[in-house]
């Protein structure tokens, strides 16, 4: 569905990403993993237009090009969730989850500031999505409270939320688990389980947590200072020595 | 701010109208009355959900629709008369109205605690030998599947909300719309079976089968017939004045025998409509939306509620805070006269109408309680302040003492006889007496039919003639008010022969909010002493305005200052004991803070968080021992069962601290009495 081939980017003089090349799937949840630093940011920002790679291409749904602005891939259906939570503090869950749906609302500023009319209509049927999300993600009881005042495991959900509410065919996830505890991570393991199964949405992911990582995968690719390091099944990544000896560490 | 409702508010009052009681003792089980309130107005509205942030209703007539494919369902897979339907789950219309449909083929409904472990639903299902099962979601399911090994008889399970259990490859496993379609397929070619089976139910049948949550051993299955069941709610009804227009919320375990009355006996008898929550995190926000006029909580939710009003006002302004206090405090004068009847004079009625707008009014209406005519408490002893804050702002709060075994209502508080620390007189019908040992027994129309296939308990507990021992030592007090004081059987001896009722004192404990639970230590022994599990939130609160950092409950749960905190408390209630003659011994000498909240998945609450005092005293033996030694700290080591079932294990040094106590203070007549 997606393939990066021989993408590099560069900011001045340091290289950030050298000649990955790598693809994605439809249905699949693809990782990618490495050290700090190794360009995994870098790589979802080139993939969701944010970043122009200076070299390499990004064909995405049969269209190949070098970049593509951000919203021109929102509208092509990738959605994403930022490492630290990008949301509207002072907005509601439920207000929050709907901007989520703003690519796809229709009438102009004048008659939904109006509201009645055709508008309405339209206003209850993303309503109703959102609603379906908030089931979908059990977050029914922080419907109205203003995201600034909630932990951050749930700002996390609601992020996905947002995310989610875009009806993505790609989803781009930066460590959606990181800083919460084992509960709020297993929640968010299902959470991305049933959205990649019901939903049928293809999932990539960077995560931190191995043992996360190596269960939800169905395959995983890992970058290192920029470059591809190896690329596999998680079993084939997590015995390949370049990858132990770059990031996973030995056992003791 | 209460959301009008659909329903039928202008019209007159056909409930009070006479013969109704006749024509209801036709209408002499559920489905029958289902039926009846369909034919009388099939567009009202019966049920009602929150399903996608919106309330969803469902009139007469949609729900006797579903509930007869659904009968029809079950006929087609199998059902038999007195067959067992077992239903798990939150409360969902569809699950009460699985419990009609078994009850319309004559079968038995068995609703069990939706959190139960799956050991737990494995032994009531196995127990209850039920071959079908209706479960609300996905992690119900699991648990029920799970243990088919252990249960030979499952043939069925009907599962209600489809999510996550399409990829299902289970042959005993169908979804409700399958159910329904294959009942509607059945019902096209039985016509008049469904009619015909209603039709031979009879009052007497037994309707429903109810687990008790058990503080000694296994759950026992407590079987009440239709009789049971409609007769004391409908009983209820009537001396409460309730009617068909009231708004009741759904929101406590299905498989309690309360909520079978409030929520299913009575909104059949009287045709009220019953909403139920969105999930279980949502019931405040519901609570707010709906406007209950008739409200049954246990103590602990009132006391939630206040502590929750109680930590908000204390980061509220200044100016707040003062008309708080000004406010709550007349109403504590004149709140409670109000209610009991009283004439208040033209300044005090003034003075409580300011406190209606400024305090009262808002507080209610924050608390979801604006509308609330009827509120019930029971289950466990409620605090004097507790009950007088409720009462104080205007809303008719009274306590009941019931049991499953007597179908809910054995006493009621009669309106303008409300007090404190009495549940009230019997109930219509009921003849309460206490025998020789001080044991409290009743017999009336609630009184079940018997334990299932537990005829050793059953002789226990029933007599030949149909008096129920309760369990509970009480007395009637002077105003004919029946007083419990504990379990007969955890009433002890000291080791100098004098009372010793644990329960009274940790109910005089709990009723500090930042105290959640108390377990007193006295039988045999020369003194009392108790562990303490502290109150996280408001202690938490405390902890966060006192700048006190901690990381944990058992860092905070040691902390030296929330020990002074503590120890101010068991002082004020040594204080109380020491006036009370009978009790003066009982005051609390020593007491620690347990490093971790008791909890029923430990095994240390009941699933309707009542102590249990074997699991207790086994799991905390050495402190106990170090509680009754002269040791200023203890080491222990205890397992905890995290909610996914994993077990984790605590290590912590516990303080023990002293705690002061007083001389009795004779009461004068007493003194007058010995010197003469």
């Amino acid at each position: 569905m997606l393939e990066v081939r021989g993408i590099s980017l560069r900011f001045g003089r340091v290289q950030a990403i050298g000649n990955v090349s790598f693809d994605i799937r439809r249905g699949e949840i693809r990782s990618i993993i490495g050290p700090n630093g190794a360009g995994k940011t870098s790589m979802l920002n080139c993939i969701n237009g944010f970043y122009q790679p200076q070299e390499g291409t990004i064909s995405y749904l049969g269209k190949t090009r070098r970049a593509m602005r951000p919203h021109e891939a929102a509208r092509r259906g990738i959605a994403r969730t930022f490492q630290n939570v990008a949301l509207f503090k002072g907005m509601s869950t439920l207000d929050n989850i709907m901007t989520g749906r703003m690519m796809k609302m229709r009438s102009n500023l004048l008659a939904q500031a109006l509201y009645w009319g055709p508008n309405q209509r339209e206003e209850i049927e993303h309503r109703k999505r959102c609603e379906a999300i908030i089931d979908f993600l059990e977050i029914q009881a922080i419907r109205k409270t203003p995201v600034g005042r909630l932990p951050y495991g749930l700002q996390k959900r609601v992020e996905l939320a947002r995310a989610l509410a875009m009806e993505p065919t790609l989803l781009l996830l930066d460590e959606p688990m990181a800083g919460m505890n084992v509960e709020e991570k297993e929640d968010m393991c299902r959470f991305i389980l049933d959205a990649n199964e019901q939903l049928g949405t293809t999932i990539a992911l960077i995560e931190h947590d191995m043992g996360v990582v190596m269960d939800l995968s169905d395959r995983v690719v890992v970058l290192d200072h920029g470059e591809k390091l190896a690329d596999g099944t998680p079993a084939e990544v997590s015995a390949d020595q370049g990858v132990i000896d770059a990031y996973l560490g030995v056992a003791h | 701010m209460a959301v009008p409702t659909e329903g039928d508010a202008a019209a007159p009052d056909p409930e009070r109208v006479p013969g109704r009681a006749a024509a209801l003792a036709m209408l002499d089980t559920a489905p029958k009355l289902l039926l009846h309130h369909e034919k009388e107005r099939p567009d009202a509205p019966s049920w009602r959900e929150k399903d996608y942030g919106i309330w969803q209703s469902f009139s007469f007539a949609e729900v006797a629709e579903q509930v007869r494919a659904m009968a029809h369902g079950l006929a087609a897979a199998g059902f038999q008369r007195g067959d067992r339907l077992a239903i798990v789950g939150d409360n969902r219309p569809r699950l009460y109205w699985s419990m009609i449909a078994a009850q319309a083929l004559g079968g038995v409904a068995v609703p069990l605690y939706q959190d139960s472990v799956a050991e737990e639903l494995a032994y009531v299902i196995g127990h209850a030998g039920a071959r079908f099962v209706f479960a609300e979601d996905q992690e119900q399911v699991d648990k029920v599947l799970g243990l088919r090994q252990d249960l030979p008889e499952l043939s069925r399970v009907f599962y209600d909300d489809p999510r996550g259990l399409l990829d299902y490859d289970e042959p005993i496993l169908s979804s409700y719309e399958a159910l329904c379609e294959r009942g509607r397929e059945h019902a096209a070619s039985a016509a008049g079976f469904l009619e015909a089976e209603i039709e031979k139910g009879k009052g007497e049948d037994t309707s429903v089968l109810l687990y008790t949550s058990g503080t000694t051993g296994r759950p026992k299955g407590v079987m009440l017939s239709f009789d049971n069941i409609l007769v004391t709610a409908q009983n209820a009804a009537e001396l409460d004045g309730l009617g068909r227009d009231e708004e009741v919320l759904a929101y406590l375990p299905m498989a309690w025998v309360g909520d079978h009355i409030f929520s299913y006996g009575q909104s059949l008898t009287t045709g009220f409509c019953v909403s139920c929550p969105e999930s279980g995190d949502t019931v405040l926000t519901d609570l707010r939306e709906l406007g209950p006029t008739y409200f049954f909580a246990p103590p602990r939710i009132f006391e939630g509620l206040l502590t929750t009003v109680t930590v908000r006002m204390q980061d509220a302004s200044p100016i707040k805070q003062r008309l708080y206090a000004h406010f709550m405090g007349v109403a504590r004068k004149l709140g409670v006269k109000r209610l009991a009847g009283e004439r208040l004079r033209l300044f005090e009625r003034l003075h409580y109408g300011l406190g209606e707008l400024l305090i009262y009014g808002p507080l209610k209406n924050v608390l979801g309680l604006s509308r609330v005519r009827l509120a019930y408490t029971a289950g466990e002893a409620i605090g004097p302040d507790l009950f007088t804050f409720y009462r104080a702002i205007g809303i008719n709060l009274k306590q009941l003492y019931g049991q499953t075994e007597g179908s809910v209502f054995v006493t009621i508080q009669p309106d303008g006889e409300v007090f404190a620390d009495t549940v009230g007189k019997p109930a219509p019908g009921v003849e309460l007496e206490v025998d020789d040992s001080g044991e409290v027994r009743y017999r009336g129309p609630g009184v079940f039919q018997r334990y299932y296939k537990q005829p050793e308990e059953t002789s226990e507990t029933l007599s030949e003639d149909g008096w129920v021992r309760t369990g509970d030592a009480g007395f009637f007090d002077e105003r004919g008010h029946l007083r419990i004081i504990d379990r007969a059987k955890d009433v002890g001896r000291f080791a100098d022969g004098e009372l010793f009722a644990p329960k009274y004192i940790e109910n005089k404990l709990k009723f500090f909010p930042n105290i959640a639970e108390a377990v007193a230590f006295g039988d045999g022994r020369d003194s009392c002493r108790v562990l303490i599990s502290m109150d996280l939130e408001a202690l938490g609160s405390w902890a966060e305005r006192n700048a006190v950092a901690f990381a944990s409950f058992q860092e905070l749960s040691q902390n030296p200052r929330v020990y002074g905190i503590i120890a101010r408390h068991i002082e004020e209630v040594n204080r109380d004991l020491s006036q009370e003659p009978k009790l003066s011994h009982s005051q609390i000498t020593r007491f620690a803070m347990l490093p971790k909240a008791l909890d029923a998945d430990d095994g240390e609450l009941t699933r309707t968080r009542k102590l249990r005092r074997n699991v207790i005293a086994e799991r905390y033996a050495p402190l106990i021992e170090a509680l009754y030694s002269e040791a200023g700290s203890c080491h222990i080591a205890t397992e905890l069962t995290f909610e996914d079932g994993r077990k984790g294990q605590l290590e912590a040094d516990v303080h023990i601290a002293d705690c002061k106590s007083f001389e009795h203070r004779q009461p004068e007549e007493n003194a007058r009495a010995g010197t003469a």
